[in-house]
């Protein structure tokens, strides 16, 4: 399989440094207290947050701040051989990479002895998963008013049929040789989340960073456009 | 354990007041439903999928279809499994984990409506090899997840189920079957309309709300088949229902359904449908 050409086309006609389409609506959902869809590529995502409120059971309460407990959950439908639902060791280890990233970035210690419920929902998958539910969960974040220093997002690189390339798709993610998912806060610049997986060469690593931190800048636009969209209409707000 | 949201009595006893005076919370007729809107075929990774809005009420369902071992005491027949999951993002109160028994009976109430209706030709789903006998069978997975509760899960649930059952396909190519060089449609046949009435004080309520569902004496689901004959029910709460009033709720299953029906073959040919705002 050629996952990219001579010319430097990729499979899906993608140049090395472009991502997929990416679109982001704020305050999708009735009941939640914050909420946000995303489509990025294939992917479907939503996100819900709830709280802060008392955190349950009261073992877990933490007396000096609030904490963060994020849940990532594909659907059974989500992918080509239906997954079994509920949690397996790959969803609650990305369920933990996330919550660490948000936990980096909220003012937890408003809230002590609070809980934040952030829920991820995977309605379709394909390749980037995490990094989409990440960026549409700070939306939600942001949209259900939970005070943070800076709104993250997320955008992986990696390198495929020996170029370094930027968001990979579900064949470069499958038969490529390296994927580098990477979250930004963009008020301080510093990374909240980095996981790297294949085999890169310090120069490859290098670029695939600097390829990561501006996807995730161009996502940040698309998420701070998402919210805007939903708070500076002329009406005065959303309908929810 | 857990979060829990509670109705006040306040409001309760608001919704019993203004019924015998002949009204409802947000206004509408008793008999009538909240805005319906059915998107089909959202989830392209799914073999058949519908989203369906009953007011702020959202429900997602996919359909997975895969070659499998059929059971023993039917080794022709295909398999239905399905599954309800009440998602956290749903409302405050829901909890990942195992299923409650309040979505343990959705989820049966929603299997029996696309299992015992015989919507799905369960004897026609043998797949055959080359010598044409029949080893595998299609096994059908329908996963419904709750993203928004606003009241009455078990009608959108249902329509839901139904929405991604009519427009899922065989995934003959996928998997390679033999002698079959494209998809097809699931054998399918016209299904029952499941629909919900709620009795709170004296009235009877079609398409409860949030509030009606919290604090409902009675429910009764009833699904009627094109012919306007009953073919399922599920009374739930801890009230009781008079003679009467089950037959009158079975009246207004039969028309409220008839509507709905409309609805969703609109939905499935066309991909979505609404009713009028």
């Amino acid at each position: 399989m050629e996952l990219i050409n001579k010319k430097g086309v990729r499979m899906d006609g993608r140049k090395p440094d472009q991502m997929r389409d990416v679109r982001i609506e704020a305050g999708v959902l009735h009941r939640a207290d914050g909420s946000a869809y995303l489509e990025w590529g294939g992917n479907k995502v939503l996100a819900a947050v709830y709280g802060p409120r008392e955190a349950i059971p009261r073992h877990s309460q933490d007396a000096t701040k609030a904490v963060v407990k994020c849940r990532y959950n594909m659907a059974a439908f989500s992918v080509d051989d239906r997954k079994r639902p509920g949690p397996d060791r790959r969803s609650q280890e990305i369920s933990k990479v996330i919550s660490e990233a948000f936990e980096n970035v909220i003012l937890t210690e408003e809230f002590p002895r609070a809980q934040i419920d952030v829920n991820i929902e995977i309605l379709e998958a394909e390749a980037g998963t995490r990094c989409a539910g990440l960026t549409a969960a700070a939306v939600a974040l942001a949209d259900a008013g939970i005070p943070m220093t800076g709104l993250i997002s997320a955008c992986a690189a990696g390198k495929a049929g020996g170029h370094v390339i930027l968001d990979l798709g579900k064949a470069e993610d499958n038969y490529g040789e390296a994927d580098l998912p990477v979250a930004i806060n963009h008020q301080t610049g510093e990374v909240v989340l980095l996981q790297m997986d294949g085999d890169l060469s310090q120069k490859e690593f290098d670029q695939a960073l600097e390829y990561a931190i501006r996807g995730c800048k161009e996502v940040h636009e698309l998420q701070k456009a998402a919210l805007m969209k939903r708070y500076a209409s002329h009406n005065g707000g959303g309908e929810a | 354990m857990g979060q829990h949201v509670v109705l006040s009595q306040i409001t309760k006893d608001y919704i019993v007041t203004l019924a015998d005076s002949g009204k409802r919370l947000d206004g509408r007729p008793f008999d009538a439903y909240r805005n319906i809107r059915i998107k089909v075929g959202h989830i392209q990774k799914a073999e058949g999928s519908a989203e369906v809005w009953l007011g702020n009420t959202r429900v997602l369902a996919g359909v997975k279809v895969q070659p499998g071992t059929p059971y023993p005491d039917q080794p022709t027949s295909g398999t239905l499994s399905t599954a309800a999951e009440m998602n956290p993002l749903a409302a405050p109160d829901y909890e990942a984990g195992p299923p409650r028994p309040e979505g343990i009976e959705l989820a049966r109430v929603v299997d029996r409506g696309v299992r015992e209706s015989g919507v799905i030709k369960f004897d026609q789903l043998g797949i055959k090899d080359a010598e044409g006998k029949i080893s595998k069978v299609w096994m059908v997975f329908l996963d419904l997840h709750i993203l928004d509760y606003d009241g009455n899960l078990f009608d959108a649930c249902s329509l839901a189920a139904l929405g991604a059952v009519l427009s899922a396909k065989l995934p003959n190519t996928r998997y390679k079957i033999e002698g079959k060089t494209e998809d097809e449609p699931l054998p399918l046949s016209e299904p029952p309309i499941s629909t919900t009435t709620v009795k709170i004080g004296k009235s009877l309520f079609s398409d409860p709300s949030l509030d009606e569902d919290l604090c409902l004496d009675a429910r009764l689901t009833v699904a009627c088949d094109q012919e306007g004959n009953i073919r399922a029910m599920q009374k739930g709460g801890y009230g009781s229902l008079s003679v009467d009033e089950v037959k009158s709720i079975i009246n207004l299953s039969r028309t409220n359904g008839a509507r709905i029906r409309q609805l969703l073959k609109q939905a499935v040919a066309s991909g979505e449908a609404r009713t009028q705002e």
